[in-house]
């Protein structure tokens, strides 16, 4: 009888640490899938700068709408330099979208252009906009996708027992609430360099 | 869906290859059971035994030697079959488009950015190769670049990478080995039988038979003949059974990383209407891409043969079903698991 037991206990151990191994891989996963939303904010804020300055001599008069693109790309840079997954993610949704947004509408603006379009800068500066803002989009969904899996594992039964040894914590997911940054892709697909 | 029913098709390639190995192993052990009586066999030798199972054992060797050689050299050679270079900078336009889209997609899927090459071919196809998802291949025709728009080379992109992602160059490449190794196998029989070895073979059984348990081992040895003679045609079409399976697991995939089914839909009927083959890229890798490189009117079919000798399923039923999973999408926002 005794030797059950045994084996029932030596199970649940080997049971324990194999799950508490698998949330300390979900965990690492979802900080590595924040450091690529990380990266490839990085990159879009890096990237706003050089389109300002390629359309700033053609369109002097939209002065508006380039100073809305430099300030939300700015307050994103201050807000993204303190974000992390278990705090700040929805403010940092924020400053992105509204950049989203702004990005978006000077787009517009640089279409009604034709010949600022004709420029090969520009039509590298769109075409790097365009994969700036999948990548934004796609490390998103990565960490979206990884986020829900680590907060769902560590809430269901058995997991949960070993949630609070593995310092498992509820990870914010960035969701989008502003119609204007769901329509941010839409826009972009006009910038196609396609023949 | 597709993961699991490939799983299964490779357990049973694994036990064909197991009985074709092991059992006829086995046969000989039960064949050559020294008798009661030391005179069974005339002659002062004494009589062989198989107890080792030599046959197995070396058919292992043999397959894991070949899948080890074939995976260190085939991305290699598949590359250079191909006559693909390598793109490390972009300069022209559509050339920097796919690093990007590339880019997006490894971002996308959560893995290392593969080496990317271009294939001087004007057909639209693509293909990947390489060891694992650390030492990754995708390779792209020129025709693709100018015959796609940009979501549906991504599509195209995230097919490939899925391919990475699923292990399917490794699962292939060992299923070749594997097929290779039994067509090695069902040939030195052949011979075997050719010169007379028959005789041998049912002059032992039947001397056993006398013994008691006889009738077994011929009955055995009859089916392990049979299986033995079969394997090439069994193990291909398990092989391209295998490989069907991955190819719409990989259309899920794509689905999966670009949360744009319908693009891949459109990319395969560009990529099917301009059916010329692709000539740079060899039979051997056909599996490995989008679509199938020969042009075989096969793989268009629907109905028992082609679902017997397509490496990839019919181009109506993929499109069909990204379809379908595209109208889902649409409806629900949220994504089917499998096509």
């Amino acid at each position: 009888m005794s030797w059950i037991l045994l084996i029932a206990i030596v199970a649940a151990v080997v049971w324990g640490i194999s799950a508490y191994n698998g949330l300390i891989q979900l965990k690492g996963d979802t900080l590595n899938a924040w450091k690529q939303i990380d990266v490839q904010l990085k990159r879009r804020h890096d990237l706003i700068p050089n389109l300002i300055n390629a359309v700033k001599g053609a369109m002097d008069f939209e002065r508006e709408t380039l100073e809305a693109v430099i300030q939300a790309r700015n307050q994103a840079v201050k807000i993204q330099a303190e974000a992390l997954p278990t705090g700040g993610v929805k403010k940092l949704a924020a400053a992105e979208a509204r950049l989203g947004a702004a990005l978006s509408r000077l787009n517009v603006v640089v279409e009604q252009y034709p010949q600022l379009k004709a420029t090969a800068n520009i039509g590298q500066l769109q075409e790097e906009l365009t994969s700036t803002e999948n990548r934004v989009a796609f490390a998103r969904q990565l960490y979206n996708d990884t986020a829900t899996s680590y907060n769902v594992r560590q809430q269901q039964f058995p997991w949960t027992l070993i949630a609070g040894m593995a310092k498992a914590e509820i990870v914010e997911l960035w969701e989008i609430t502003d119609e204007q940054e769901r329509a941010v892709p839409k826009v972009d697909l006009s910038s196609k360099p396609k023949a | 869906m597709n993961r699991r029913r490939s799983a299964v098709l490779v357990g049973i390639f694994l036990l064909f290859f197991a009985w074709i190995g092991f059992g006829g192993d086995y046969i000989f052990y039960l064949s050559t059971m020294p008798a009661a009586a030391p005179a069974a066999s005339s002659g002062s030798r004494t009589p062989y035994h198989h107890t080792f199972p030599w046959f197995g054992v070396g058919a292992t060797l043999l397959a894991v030697g070949m899948a080890w050689y074939s995976w260190r050299n085939g991305p290699k050679q598949v590359l250079w079959a191909s006559g693909a270079w390598e793109l490390v900078q972009a300069t022209k336009p559509e050339e920097q488009q796919l690093v990007n889209v590339v880019e997006e997609m490894a971002i996308a899927s959560g893995l290392p950015r593969p080496k990317l090459w271009i294939v001087p071919d004007n057909d639209p196809n693509a293909f990947s190769t390489g060891t694992d998802e650390r030492h990754a291949h995708i390779a792209v025709t020129e025709g693709l670049l100018t015959t796609l728009s940009r979501d549906e080379l991504q599509a195209v992109v995230a097919h490939e990478l899925a391919h990475v992602k699923n292990y399917d160059v490794k699962l292939m490449t060992l299923l070749a080995a594997l097929v290779g190794v039994l067509a090695l196998i069902s040939d030195g029989t052949w011979r075997f039988l050719g010169r007379g070895g028959g005789r041998v073979l049912r002059g032992r059984s039947s001397g056993g038979g006398r013994k008691g348990g006889g009738g077994l081992v011929v009955i055995l040895l009859v089916l392990w003949l049979i299986s033995v003679l079969l394997a090439p045609i069994v193990s291909r079409l398990l092989a391209l059974a295998v490989s069907r399976k991955r190819e719409f697991l990989a259309d899920a995939s794509s689905a999966q990383f670009t949360r744009n089914p319908a693009a891949l839909a459109a990319a395969l009927r560009k990529i099917e209407d301009a059916s010329a083959p692709t000539t740079a890229i060899q039979r051997g890798s056909a599996h490995l891409c989008i679509a199938d490189p020969l042009g075989r009117r096969i793989n268009a079919k629907q109905g028992f043969v082609a679902d017997m000798f397509g490496t990839h399923p019919p181009m109506a039923v993929r499109i069909a079903r990204l379809k379908a999973m595209a109208y889902q999408y649409d409806k629900t926002g949220v994504l089917p698991e499998t096509v």
